[in-house]
C-alpha cells in the first residue's frame, strides 16, 4: 500500500492521464516528494548562486538583522522607550528579526521565483510546486548563521535557555509553513499579474510594522489581540520570543488564530498554486 | 503495446487584450471596454477574426503510439506540432481531450532545455537528471557514458554559457538519451548541430527504438523521417491530415505544399501582424514569363503578390530558401528603411542563374516592420528546378549550390 512514490511515478508502467483541469484537482504531494532531489538540487543551486556571487555575500546576512537591530534599538528602544519586558532591548528585538527575517527574504525570493526559471518552466516537466518549496529550503542557510549570532548575544546578556528552546524546531516549522504559505499565493500571483514583484518590497516593510518585532504583542489592547493574530507571524515571532527569551507566555487565544491563518493560507495556496500551475508555462 | 494513446485533444489560445500580464493594464483595458461599451462601441482594437480572439492550436486528435515505434510528426510551421509536442511533455496542457501516457517522458523541445547558464556541464546533468526523475546514483553511472557521446569530456566543468550552441545541444540530446525514458521526445533540435552529430543522434534513436522503447520526432527533413520513423502523423493546422506509414505521408504533405502561382492560403501565416498584411499569391519567372518549374542555369525572378491593410513606416519582406532541411539563402526586398503604403505590393526578387543547383527547394516568407512585428508562413511553396546539369558531369556538380567563382594557378620557377 505504502508504495515509494518514487517507483510509482518512475516506472515504465506509471500511468500519466494528461487532460483539462476541472474543478479542485488533487494536491499530488507524493509527486513533490518524488522529485525531492530535485527540490535539493534546486535549493543547493539557489545558496550557492547566492554566495558565489557576492563578496559580502554571507556578511550580508549578519550585517542586515544587526543593523536593524541597532537602528531599532536606538529608534524604538532608547527615544521612543517601546517597552520591552524587563528584557535589554536589543536581544528582544533580534529574537524577533531572526524568523522575520527568514520570512522576508522568502517573500522577496519566492514571489519570482517562477519568473526567474521560466527557462525551466516553459522546456521541462516537473511538478512547479518544487520551486517555490525549494526557496523555502534554500533560505534556511541564512537563518542558522544568523543564529549563530543570537547565541552569540544570549551569552553576552546572560540569558539562560529555558524549557521553551525544545519548541524552536516547531517554530521554526511554522516560520516555514507561513513562508511557504505566503510565497505560494504571491508566486501563483506574480506570473499572471506581473507587477506584484513590485509590491512585495512595499508589503513586506507594511508588514513588519505589522508584527512584533519591534514591539511586544503585549501592548495591544486585549480586545483587540484576536484581530491582531490574524497576521501568521504574530504567533511565530511572539513564540521564538517565549522559546528563547522564556518570559511571559504570550496570549493564547492570539497564538491560536495565528497559526490556524498559517494553516489555512498554506492550504489556500496549494490550493491556488496548483491550479494556476497549469497556464504558467503559457503565460510566463 | 500502447504507450501513448490520445482521444480527442484540442488546444486554444486565447488571443489579444487577454494577454497583458500586469494588473493595472487588466484593470485599465477593463474600465475603457467598459466605457467602449457604454458609448455602444466594442472593445478598443483591431477588427476581430471570425471566432473570436481565440486560436485553435490543436483540435480533434485521436492516435496512438504503440512501444517501440518512432513516430514523425510533420506538417508545415504552425501546424501544431510543437504545441502536441509541449502538450505530451507537460509543458502545456490542453484545453479538451485527453493523453494517456505510459513511462517516464524525456522531451528535448529546444537547445539547452533546462539548463542553468551559470551552471557547469557537470552540475547541469544532474540537474537535468533530476528533473527527470533520476537520483543521484542513477546519473552517476551514466556520467561517463553522456559526456563520452556529447564530446565534452575536457568542458564538463566550466558553466555553460560558454558552451557554443553545438555542444548545448550535444549535451541535451546526450542526457535526454541517456537516462532511459521510456518516451522520448525531439523537437528539431538536430537543425542545429553538424552533420556528423545529427548522424550520431539519429543512430542513437534508433538505438533507443530497437531497445523497446519510443521515439517521437519532429522534424522538416524529410530524409531524417524517411530513414529513421516507423510512422508518421501529418498535421495541418491543428488537425491530423493523415497517419500511418511513412511514404503516404510525405506524399501528402508535399501535395499540400502549393505550387508556384497557387494561391496561398493566410492560414499559413502566423505572427503579430498576419492580420494587416496579407501574401496571396507567390509566382515564378523565367525569361519573361511564369514557370513552373525552373532551368537551373537560367536566371529567374520570385514575386511575391500581397496587400498591406495599413500603411507600415517600415516594412521589409524576405524569401527564405531551403532545401532538404537546410537552410540556403534569405533575400530581402528592400535595402533600407522603407515605406510600405497601405494597398496592394508586388514584392520582386532577381535570382542569379546557375547558383541553385536541380532539385526541389522549398520556399518560406515573412516580413518584418520593427522588433516583435512580424508574420512568418514557412514552406509556403515548392521551388522546383529541372535536371539540366549544364552538360557537366556528376563530379562536377556536387553540392547543393555552384558558386560564380574563377580559379586559376600560378606555378613559379
Amino acid at each position: 500500500m505504502t508504495e515509494d512514490p518514487k517507483e510509482t511515478y518512475f516506472s515504465h508502467t506509471h500511468k500519466t492521464v494528461i487532460k483539462p483541469a476541472k474543478g479542485l484537482m488533487s494536491l499530488d504531494l507524493g509527486e513533490v516528494w518524488a522529485y525531492r532531489e530535485l527540490l535539493s538540487i534546486l535549493a543547493w543551486r539557489d545558496i550557492s548562486i547566492m554566495y558565489k556571487q557576492s563578496i559580502i555575500g554571507i556578511g550580508w546576512v549578519i550585517i542586515q538583522p544587526v543593523m536593524t537591530m541597532i537602528i531599532f534599538t536606538i529608534i524604538f528602544g532608547k527615544f521612543a522607550k517601546l517597552p520591552s519586558e524587563g528584557i535589554p532591548y536589543p536581544i528582544f528585538t533580534y529574537c524577533a528579526l531572526l524568523p522575520w527575517s527568514y520570512f522576508a527574504r522568502s517573500l522577496s525570493g519566492s514571489s519570482n521565483s517562477l519568473v526567474g526559471s521560466s527557462h525551466l518552466i516553459t522546456k521541462v516537466y516537473f511538478p512547479r510546486l518544487v520551486i517555490p518549496f525549494s526557496k523555502v529550503f534554500s533560505g534556511l542557510v541564512d537563518f542558522a548563521i544568523a543564529f549563530v549570532i543570537l547565541i552569540g548575544m544570549m551569552v553576552w546578556y546572560r540569558i539562560m535557555p529555558t524549557r521553551g528552546i525544545f519548541f524552536l524546531p516547531l517554530l521554526l516549522l511554522v516560520a516555514m509553513t507561513a513562508s511557504l504559505g505566503i510565497g505560494l499565493w504571491l508566486t501563483a500571483l506574480n506570473v499572471k499579474y506581473r507587477d506584484v514583484q513590485f509590491v512585495v518590497p512595499f508589503l513586506v516593510q507594511f508588514w513588519m510594522y505589522a508584527s512584533p518585532v519591534a514591539y511586544s504583542a503585549g501592548i495591544v489592547p486585549e480586545k483587540w489581540r484576536w484581530l491582531y493574530g490574524l497576521n501568521p507571524m504574530v504567533g511565530v515571532i511572539e513564540g521564538f520570543r517565549w522559546a528563547l527569551l522564556g518570559k511571559s507566555v504570550p496570549d493564547a487565544g492570539m497564538m491560536l488564530v495565528s497559526f490556524c491563518i498559517v494553516f489555512a493560507v498554506l492550504v489556500g495556496g496549494l490550493y491556488y498554486f496548483k491550479k494556476m500551475e497549469r497556464s504558467f508555462a503559457d503565460i510566463v | 503495446m500502447m504507450v501513448i494513446s490520445a482521444k480527442g485533444l484540442g488546444k486554444k489560445y486565447s488571443l489579444g487584450e487577454a494577454h497583458t500580464n500586469l494588473l493595472s493594464e487588466r484593470m485599465g483595458n477593463g474600465l475603457r471596454s467598459f466605457y467602449g461599451r457604454l458609448r455602444g462601441r466594442g472593445p478598443a482594437g483591431r477588427p476581430r477574426k471570425s471566432s473570436g480572439d481565440e486560436f485553435w492550436a490543436l483540435r480533434d486528435l485521436d492516435f496512438e503510439v504503440k512501444r517501440g515505434e518512432v513516430l514523425g510528426i510533420i506538417g508545415r510551421n504552425g501546424a501544431g506540432k510543437s504545441t502536441l509536442l509541449k502538450i505530451l511533455s507537460r509543458i502545456t496542457w490542453p484545453t479538451e481531450g485527453n493523453v494517456e501516457l505510459y513511462g517516464r517522458v524525456a522531451s528535448l523541445l529546444e537547445v539547452g532545455t533546462g539548463f542553468h547558464p551559470e551552471l557547469t556541464g557537470r552540475e547541469n546533468i544532474f540537474l537535468n537528471g533530476a528533473i527527470l526523475g533520476m537520483s543521484r546514483a542513477e546519473i552517476r553511472k551514466k556520467f561517463d557514458e553522456i559526456t563520452a557521446f556529447a564530446e565534452v569530456e575536457k568542458f564538463v566543468d566550466t558553466p555553460v554559457k560558454h558552451y557554443s550552441s553545438g555542444m548545448y545541444v550535444r549535451l541535451a540530446f546526450a542526457v535526454a538519451a541517456h537516462l532511459e525514458p521510456e518516451i522520448l521526445i525531439i523537437d528539431e533540435v538536430l537543425a542545429v548541430g553538424d552533420a556528423q552529430f545529427q548522424k550520431k543522434c539519429l543512430g542513437k534513436m534508433g538505438d533507443v527504438a530497437r531497445e523497446g522503447r519510443t521515439v517521437l520526432f519532429v522534424s522538416h527533413n524529410m530524409s531524417f523521417v524517411r530513414n529513421l520513423c516507423s510512422l508518421a502523423l501529418l498535421l495541418e493546422n491543428g488537425r491530423i491530415k493523415f497517419q500511418g506509414a511513412v511514404p503516404e505521408a510525405l506524399a501528402e504533405y508535399e501535395r499540400g505544399t502549393a505550387r508556384a502561382g497557387d494561391v496561398i492560403e493566410t492560414a499559413h501565416f502566423q505572427g503579430p501582424l498576419s492580420d494587416q498584411v496579407l501574401i496571396d499569391k507567390i509566382v515564378f519567372l523565367q525569361g519573361g514569363a511564369e514557370a513552373p518549374v525552373l532551368d537551373p542555369l537560367l536566371q529567374f525572378e520570385i514575386r511575391l503578390h500581397g496587400r498591406a491593410l495599413r500603411t507600415f513606416q517600415t516594412l521589409e519582406l524576405s524569401i527564405q530558401l531551403f532545401r532538404d532541411g537546410l537552410h540556403i539563402a534569405s533575400c530581402f526586398d528592400s535595402p533600407d528603411e522603407s515605406m510600405m503604403r497601405e494597398g496592394r505590393f508586388i514584392s520582386s526578387f532577381r535570382m542569379p542563374a546557375e547558383v541553385l543547383r536541380p532539385g526541389r527547394y522549398t520556399i518560406a516568407v515573412g516580413a518584418a516592420s520593427s522588433v516583435g512585428n512580424w508574420i512568418w508562413g514557412g514552406d509556403v511553396a515548392n521551388l522546383d528546378f529541372i535536371e539540366n546539369w549544364g552538360g557537366k558531369s556528376a563530379e562536377r556538380t556536387r553540392g547543393i549550390v555552384a558558386l560564380p567563382y574563377t580559379a586559376e594557378r600560378i606555378q613559379p620557377g
